[in-house]
């Protein structure tokens, strides 16, 4: 299939606000993975298992958290770039909706 | 390990801190901000919000709790999970508005109501000062930790020999100027400092408990399992309850937001919202830092210290039991850094609360008439207002440590303190999320929240009245947070739905909500030159004489304006209000800019006009925007243009018939007194007196040629320079005597800032005194002040430029004829006063033209005032001379 380049600028934007859905998915299911546990299953989650279970869980959204950060700079980067180059599709302000 | 030495390596490190805060003020002085402003120095200082509580406190929670101890952590965890969408967001609106603190941000948003920010005050200093004196006791208990016998005489010594030091950093860093957008770099990165020995010291003490004491993590996990083995209590102690759990962590993530410490570090220091990209997996990876060794410090002390210790100082007792002093001295700098960054960031945000929104206030509201006139130094009063602020601060945290006798009931005082700040929170993400929240729901949110948290938790917590009974099964903190908060977001909700918003409250709300910068309309300035000195003036009274011209004069570039007074623009308004926000909070620069600018209503239809245009065509709009700004910029331009030929060509024939006028008066009398001479019989007195007129007209007639000549080749651009260096400091003392010798003799007081003057210069001396002697006899001809008096102020600028200051405490130039004081033949007062031809400021700004430097008339400085600029060396003689001087005009 021939990519032509406004529909490549489409793909870019279009990953990037699924980037930003992502970012605003992962706090709640942070949440979630915090709370659900605690409130289903308190002595399975007090004593060392507990200890296991958080720590990973803590590690795991710092990496995902710093994942999605660096695509999300790298995608705003690009978008930068398009939008100096000429492409003028791109709308600044849509992590606001 | 002795006392002293503690001591000794306490003060060098005391010392360090402000050798590191010194050296970033500086670099920031001179612009070197990059490394200053770096994601990694954000981040850092953002871990303030792990104070001694949390240090010390984490291992003595997790003794008691178990897990419950993580929630702290896991709060801001999941909030800065969301950084890039929630506080990217909360940043870029607040640096927007040019917000100073969290009740700043609440009363901006909701128009601009200082009540409501004084209320929010009040809850965040309620809340900080036992916090406070937690950290002040976490500091005098470690101390005691290393003595071998408690003195219990010396404790307080101790705790106020560290709130006195405090409260001096805090003063020295963080009210060093009145900056217009409130940072502090020497403070953060002093703090960032601090946040690496914490990270430093509490990795370096688990890493040796586990590894050292333990056989690594396996060993500690099956510690853990044998010790909830078999001591029920323990286990008891650690189950989790959800209720419990869930309320500590919705509260600790909300508090990591509005404590009035995060919220410092975290917005108002913030360069601008993109370092937050980083900071939004770098803050939970500290965070997560900081709790990975708090279990098996926790497990390990249990196991080998005597039963009965104090578990919020394992972290410490654990290295000195096992005669790791070293370690327990890293351990120990680390618990003092996490306590004194806390009071230092809390001092400086309450201290900016209290002095923005209940000192400032105050004062404006005793003093109420429009004092613009006067020579009161607001800024001044602001900055000591602040200190005293943040003494009463840190001596309030100090006051309540004594007045507890630091007792274990502190302990518990910073998940009171989260409580309380989170009161503040509902009002808040309303505000930012929904139009529809308004100031009088705010008031109620907040109101009810402040009275119940006072109630169920605040009381209690320092021994007045009993905890609340709750039924069997709902932990009564739980019970009290879901309580609280509940009701304040109910009432926040019900009062924005029942009540109506005023127009400044609905264009807030729509910049908050839209994250979009509104220009204020229909506020007419009536854009005359006065209302813009005014503002001016009042500027200077904040920021200092400097920050003030020079944001006048950036403001009038950007209108296509010369000189330093723009006119009064909406967006000029808007423009110069959100700077002053930045100074003395939303409210106050309001109510500031309304009194000195006239009435700012607010009509419906300017309403409409915003919310209109505020939509899809936004874009647009602001293409559009930026065409027709350049256009107007050019046209301004154009039509100055305009304005200054027609002045001049009338100026040259105004300026032949004035060397005419000027010529003949001396020539009349000089005829007339001749004929006279002629007489043969003529007293021998009468004919000297007329041979003196002969002589004084012919003397003021070569004057007048000399300046006629002088001004041509200076005009002419063929003048040659005379280049010798000299100390300005002599040149000025010549200056002031050669022109009190032949002015009249007036009485007249000068004030001289002499260490300041001896600045080295090079240039045309000759030249730049006559510049000097001009300005110095004006200011004694034409100062109309009963007692006279010229204020002289030399300074070198980082661009090596020298300027010199002549303010007089006269009346001044009219804004309308402060144009004109340069041109040829202009004397502005009564011609008779003056006795000269009107030529010495033209003589003036051509000798400085010719210099490469200027002389301009600075307004709104309470008198007449001239700056005498000096380039760093003179242009090069010849073409290049003239070249500069061209460019000049």
């Amino acid at each position: 299939m021939k990519q032509r380049q406004p529909l490549f600028l489409e793909r870019a934007s279009y990953r990037r606000r699924r980037l930003g859905d992502a970012a605003r998915i992962l706090p709640v299911l942070a949440l979630m993975l915090l709370l659900l546990p605690v409130w289903w299953m308190p002595g399975l989650v007090s004593l060392t298992g507990g200890a296991i279970w958080l720590f990973c869980l803590w590690a795991g959204m710092i990496g995902l958290t710093a994942l999605l950060h660096a695509l999300l700079g790298a995608s705003d980067r690009k978008a930068r770039w398009a939008a100096d180059a000429g492409g003028d599709a791109e709308d600044e302000g849509d992590d606001d909706r | 390990m002795t006392v002293d030495l503690l001591v000794g390596v306490c003060l060098g490190y005391v010392v360090l801190m402000f050798i590191v805060a010194f050296a970033a003020d500086r670099a920031a002085l001179r612009g070197r901000v990059r490394w200053l402003d770096s994601p990694v120095v954000y981040t850092l200082s953002l871990s303030v919000y792990c104070s001694a509580w949390t240090f010390f406190g984490a291992v003595g929670y997790a003794t008691r709790s178990g897990l419950e101890f993580a929630t702290i952590y896991l709060g801001p965890t999941v909030i800065f999970c969301g950084a890039w969408w929630g506080l990217r967001r909360l940043v870029r609106v607040a640096r927007m508005h040019h917000v100073t603190s969290v009740a700043d941000l609440v009363s901006a948003r909701f128009g601009k109501s200082n009540p409501l920010a004084a209320l929010v005050t009040l809850i965040g200093v309620m809340a900080a000062t036992p916090y406070i004196a937690l950290q002040l006791q976490s500091v005098s208990l470690s101390f005691r930790a290393f003595t071998v016998e408690p003195d219990s005489a010396s404790q307080g010594g101790t705790a106020l020999w560290v709130a006195s030091g405090l409260a001096l950093f805090t003063i020295l860093f963080g009210t060093r100027n009145l900056a217009a957008d409130e940072r502090h770099h020497g403070v953060v990165t002093a703090i960032a400092l601090e946040a690496l020995v914490k990270l430093v010291a509490f990795l370096a003490l688990g890493i040796f408990v586990v590894w050292g004491l333990a056989d690594g993590p396996m060993d500690i996990v099956a510690r853990i399992a044998h010790a909830t083995a078999t001591d029920p209590d323990l286990a008891a102690g650690w189950q989790l309850q959800p209720d419990r759990w869930t309320a500590l962590i919705v509260v600790s993530g909300i508090a990591v937001v509005t404590l009035p410490r995060m919220f410092q570090v975290m917005v108002v220091e913030a360069a601008d919202e993109d370092r937050l990209r980083v900071a939004g997996w770098a803050f939970p990876a500290y965070l997560f830092a900081m709790s990975l060794f708090v279990l098996p410090i926790a497990i390990v002390g249990r196991e080998l210290l005597p039963a009965g210790s104090n578990p919020d100082l394992f972290v410490l007792s654990l290295p000195l039991s096992q005669g790791q002093n070293a370690l327990a001295l890293l351990v120990f700098l680390g618990g003092f850094s996490a306590a004194t960054s806390m009071v230092v960031m809390s001092a400086i945000a309450l201290a900016t609360m209290i002095s923005n929104h209940w000192l400032v206030p105050l004062w404006l509201w005793m003093r109420r008439r429009p004092d613009v006139g006067d020579a009161e130094d607001l800024g001044e009063f602001v900055l000591n207002a602040r200190r005293l602020a943040i003494l009463a601060v840190v001596g309030g945290g100090w006051v309540y440590h004594q007045a507890s006798g630091g007792s274990a009931a502190l302990a518990a005082m910073g998940l009171v303190a989260f409580t309380g700040v989170a009161q503040v929170f509902p009002a808040m993400l309303g505000g930012l999320l929904w139009r529809g929240a308004t100031r009088t729901g705010a008031y109620a949110g907040v109101g009810t929240g402040l009275v119940l948290w006072t109630v169920l938790i605040f009381l209690p917590s320092v021994g007045i009245g009993a905890l609340p009974h709750y039924p069997a099964g709902v932990d009564s903190l739980a019970g009290s947070i879901a309580l609280s908060m509940g009701a304040n977001i109910l009432a926040f909700l019900i009062l924005s739905l029942t009540s109506f918003p005023d127009p400044v409250e609905r264009l807030q709300g729509l910049s908050f909500v839209h994250a979009v910068e509104p220009d204020a309309p229909g506020r007419s300035g009536g854009g005359s030159a006065r209302g813009a000195e005014s503002l001016l003036a009042l500027s200077r009274r904040i920021w200092g004489a400097d920050p003030a011209l020079r944001f006048f004069q950036a403001e009038a570039v950007a209108q296509g304006k010369s000189g330093f007074l723009p006119d009064l623009t909406p967006r000029f308004l808007t423009r110069l209000e959100r700077r002053l926000a930045g100074s003395v909070g939303a409210a106050t620069a309001h109510a500031m800019i309304g009194r000195v600018g006239g009435g700012s209503g607010l009509s419906v239809s300017d309403l409409m006009e915003v919310a209109g245009e505020a939509s899809r065509a936004k874009e647009e709009a602001r293409r559009l925007e930026t065409a027709r700004a350049e256009l107007a910029r050019t046209a301004m331009q154009l039509r100055e243009a305009n304005e200054k030929l027609t002045e001049l060509s009338v100026q040259k024939d105004s300026f032949l018939g004035q060397v005419s006028h000027e010529l003949r008066t001396p020539m009349t009398s000089l005829r007339a007194f001749s004929e006279l001479l002629k007489l043969p019989d003529l007293p021998e007195a009468d004919r000297s007196r007329f041979a003196s007129i002969i002589h004084d007209e012919t003397a003021r007639l070569t004057r007048l040629l000399n300046d006629l000549l002088d001004l041509s080749v200076l005009e002419s651009g063929q003048v040659r320079l005379g280049i010798s260096a000299a100390n300005l400091h002599d040149l000025i003392g010549r200056a002031l005597d050669a022109a009190s010798s032949s002015g009249p003799g007036r009485d007249f007081t000068i004030d001289r800032d002499l260490p300041g003057e001896h600045l080295p210069v090079l240039t045309d001396t000759d030249r730049l005194l006559q510049v000097l002697i001009n300005i110095i006899s004006n200011a004694r001809k034409y100062c109309d002040a009963p007692r006279p008096e010229l204020r002289i102020r030399a300074r070198r600028r980082p661009d090596r430029t020298t300027e010199i200051d002549f303010i007089d405490n006269g009346s001044g130039i009219d804004p309308d004829r402060q144009a004109l004081i340069f041109e040829k033949f202009s004397r502005l007062n009564d011609p008779m006063r003056a006795g000269g031809a009107g030529l010495g400021l033209a003589i003036c700004r051509e000798i400085m033209t010719a210099l490469g430097g200027s002389i301009t008339y600075l307004p709104g400085q309470g008198g007449a005032a001239f700056r005498v600029t000096l380039p760093r060396r003179p242009p090069t003689m010849g073409r290049d001379g003239r070249a500069a001087a061209g460019a000049g005009r």
